[in-house]
């Protein structure tokens, strides 16, 4: 088989000695990790990869010898180096020479126990070291799902990976330590930190501590029996405001847990939420010194009550349209006079009530406004409330339309069957023919066609209060989508992805380098970032969404039979 | 020539701009935006095919843009490289595909990727590179002694 060797970029220029790594018989690959120089005592080298082999759990092994010679090749060298794979024993033994600065190597190998003598063509990959190491291999979003077939089928290319990736340790000896051996890596003139990053690790476990302690207070009141009473629980439920400030809250938990994060998905997860916190707030306070400056809430709350006002007069001159005769249709009289005059005194309510409040609007206004501050989300949300505060009246109308004609389709299906002779067998859900009474039809008769005359009437107002009603939770959930995109968002990993690509990896690449007669394939293994779709797909944030409960077509038919429909549900809320 | 005439558009953009004429600089302004995309995200330049027999198949295609995209997939996961006819319209169609490997089902296909989409070379073009890949795939099966590179 075709021997491939996995060679790090940054020993290139590294001095002779003897390559050291991990051999993976399977694939008849070996994964050169380091160059470890002249001169340097058998014993100790070998005490150290068992040490590091200890720590690491990788098998790293002494696998070949590696010679860079400035001018032509010695012989006693590559002696010496020969007898050197007699002392660590190694099968097969892979011997690496560079010849001055040419690119073109020449690698051997030495097999004492194998049965046929036959040269073995090697392949040469060149690979960062650095960028191996702190990237994550992400298996295709397909055979994620599928977890029963696993490890023989495991990619060959996430072995590789692994292998890097564990043997950190090995790259924290650099070559100003003191020790027997002298290293050659990707880290070997020194390893950088950075004091901002130390610091912030220092600060970051006081502040967890004092967060965690505040968040425990905080849930403890939510959590108090006072809040629970029935009608302050039953406007928490509806204010999506609390909701998203839950929401919030569960993820301040997640972030200032004390556990460290155990795998590159959860540690992703908290960077992403703290990315998003913080650009949240940020956003939140952006808003609040926009809005604060020129005192332009002021200017809102002064806008607002003439707003509701204008609002109530249109739908006043709706109401005297309906009661008219709308579009050319005739209306019964009666029924439309009533009609008309119910929902217009409702309207007068309404207007009275908005201002009794007028005085104390600025200051509430004024007051909410400063709790933008948590966020934009909770902005949002908090218009979204004001918003369905505000057409309440929209909301009640509808309610009363939709009842009515629902009352009157149920009416009129049931009498349509008693017309027909038919009746509704409730024990067998289908329709049973029945014979009625004379008296029993007569009166059945008479009230279908009332119902039927008065159809249209009641059709229209339902009609124009369900349009407006749409046009509302339209509003609102747009706003709840804007919500659902920036909670759900993972900043953190797409400006990773923009960033440093490497270290979040779909897959690999090789580009062919230049080729020699009787040298082995040289090939370079770059990194393929996963494209912006699949980071976005793998990284979303669980968020409460809210989706569309009903399909379009069983929307369509609950708006014809006249049942209450409330498209935007909450993952968290019980069935209406 | 492309970029040339891209550069010249834009300057051109700018001056509209400065002498205020809305509608037309907006029109230009969407179609260059428009040819941007194009070039970017559609309009593939060149596709090759690169075959390591002990590694696997390396797909690429380069945009107009100079933008290279890349699919490896390991010599485990491909079952074979098999020429597929298709009826499309009034015509028979002829394209290369890279069949992958079932994990659970050893004779089954889970997934068939079709090569050379947007140059789609005919038939005898195939059939060249179909027997150069063969020649590559039929080595890993037996005893092999030798790597290929096509």
């Amino acid at each position: 088989m075709v021997l491939k060797v996995f060679f790090p970029s940054c020993c290139s220029s590294a001095e002779s000695g003897i390559l050291i790594g991990r051999w993976i018989s399977e694939q008849n690959s070996a994964v050169i990790l380091a160059v470890v120089h002249f001169p340097f005592i058998p014993a100790q080298v070998k005490q150290y990869l068992s040490e590091v082999q200890r720590v690491t759990k990788v098998s790293v092994s002494v696998l070949g010898s590696w010679s860079n010679s400035k001018q032509e090749k010695e012989e006693s060298l590559s002696e010496f180096l020969e007898d050197l794979g007699t002392i660590f024993s190694h099968e097969p033994w892979i011997q690496i020479s560079k010849e001055g600065d040419s690119n073109f190597w020449s690698c051997s190998t030495l097999q004492k126990h194998s049965n046929n003598p036959k040269e073995e063509e090697i392949i040469l990959v060149y690979y960062d070291q650095r960028k191996v190491m702190l990237s994550h291999l992400h298996p295709p979003l397909d055979t994620a799902a599928s977890t029963d077939h696993q490890a023989d089928d495991a990619s060959k290319l996430a072995a590789i990976f692994d292998t890097v990736a564990k043997s950190k340790v090995l790259f924290m000896t650099d070559r100003y330590d003191d020790g027997p051996i002298k290293l050659t890596h990707w880290q070997s003139d020194g390893v950088e930190a950075s004091i901002i990053m130390e610091l912030m690790k220092q600060a970051s476990v006081p502040a967890c501590m004092l967060l965690t302690f505040l968040l425990s207070l905080i849930s403890g009141i939510c959590r108090s029996r006072v809040l629970k009473f029935w009608p302050l629980s039953f406007l928490w439920s509806k204010l999506s405001t609390c909701e998203q400030l839950g929401h919030r809250l569960q993820h301040l938990q997640v972030i200032s847990s004390n556990k460290k994060a155990q795998n590159q998905t959860q540690l992703m997860r908290k960077a992403n939420i703290f990315v998003s916190l913080l650009v949240d707030v940020a956003l939140g306070i952006l808003l609040m010194s926009w809005l604060y400056r020129k005192n332009r809430i002021g200017h809102l709350a002064d806008t607002l009550i003439p707003v509701a006002d204008h609002v109530a007069e249109e739908l006043q001159d709706l109401l005297q349209w309906l009661m008219g005769a709308p579009a050319g249709l005739k209306m019964n009289r009666a029924l439309d006079q009533v009609l008309g005059r119910f929902f217009l005194y409702h309207i007068h309510l309404w207007i009275s009530y908005i201002h009794l409040m007028s005085p104390f609007i600025e200051m509430i206004l004024w007051y909410v406004g400063l709790s933008a501050c948590l966020g934009l989300t909770v902005a949002l949300c908090i218009l979204s409330d004001i918003i369905a505060l505000l057409t309440f009246h929209i909301y009640c109308f509808y309610v009363y339309g939709a009842r009515l004609y629902c009352l009157k389709i149920y009416g009129l299906s049931s009498l349509w069957r008693l017309f027909r002779g038919k009746k509704w067998n409730v024990l067998r859900q289908r329709v049973d023919s029945c014979s009625y009474d004379l008296d029993q039809l007569f009166i059945g008769t008479l009230l279908f066609t009332i119902l039927l005359f008065l159809l249209p009437t009641t059709a229209l107002y339902y009609l124009v209060f369900t349009l407006l009603r749409l046009l509302v939770v339209i509003v609102q959930g747009l706003i709840h989508l804007l919500v659902d995109l920036i909670d759900s968002l993972p900043l953190y990993s797409i400006i990773l992805r923009l960033c440093r690509s490497y270290r979040l990896a779909a897959g690999v690449k090789f580009r062919v380098l230049e080729q020699q007669d009787g040298k082995p394939l040289r090939l370079l293994m770059q990194i393929n970032p996963l494209s912006y779709g699949s980071v976005v797909h793998t990284y979303r944030l669980p968020t409460y969404s809210c989706y569309p409960k009903d399909t379009w077509t069983s929307l369509c038919k609950k708006l014809f039979l006249g049942e209450l429909i409330y498209p935007w549900k909450h993952k968290g809320e019980k069935q209406d | 020539m492309c970029s040339c005439s891209l550069y010249s558009l834009c300057g051109f953009q700018c001056l509209l701009f400065m002498t205020n004429s809305m509608v037309l600089s907006a029109a230009i302004f969407i179609t260059l935006i428009g040819l941007i995309i194009y070039l970017h995200f559609v309009k593939v330049d060149q596709e090759s095919l690169l075959v390591i027999g002990s590694l696997g198949i390396q797909v690429t295609s380069s945009y107009a843009s100079g933008k290279e995209s890349t699919t490896f997939i390991e010599m485990g996961q491909v079952k074979d490289v098999v020429i597929n006819e298709a009826i499309h319209m009034q015509k028979v169609i002829y394209y290369l595909c890279i069949l992958l490997q079932d994990p659970g089902d050893p004779q089954g296909v889970s997934e068939v990727v079709p090569l050379f989409q947007s140059s789609k070379p005919r038939l005898d073009c195939l059939i060249e590179v179909y027997k150069s890949c063969q020649e590559i795939l039929e080595q890993r099966k037996t005893a092999p002694q030798s790597s290929g590179i096509k």
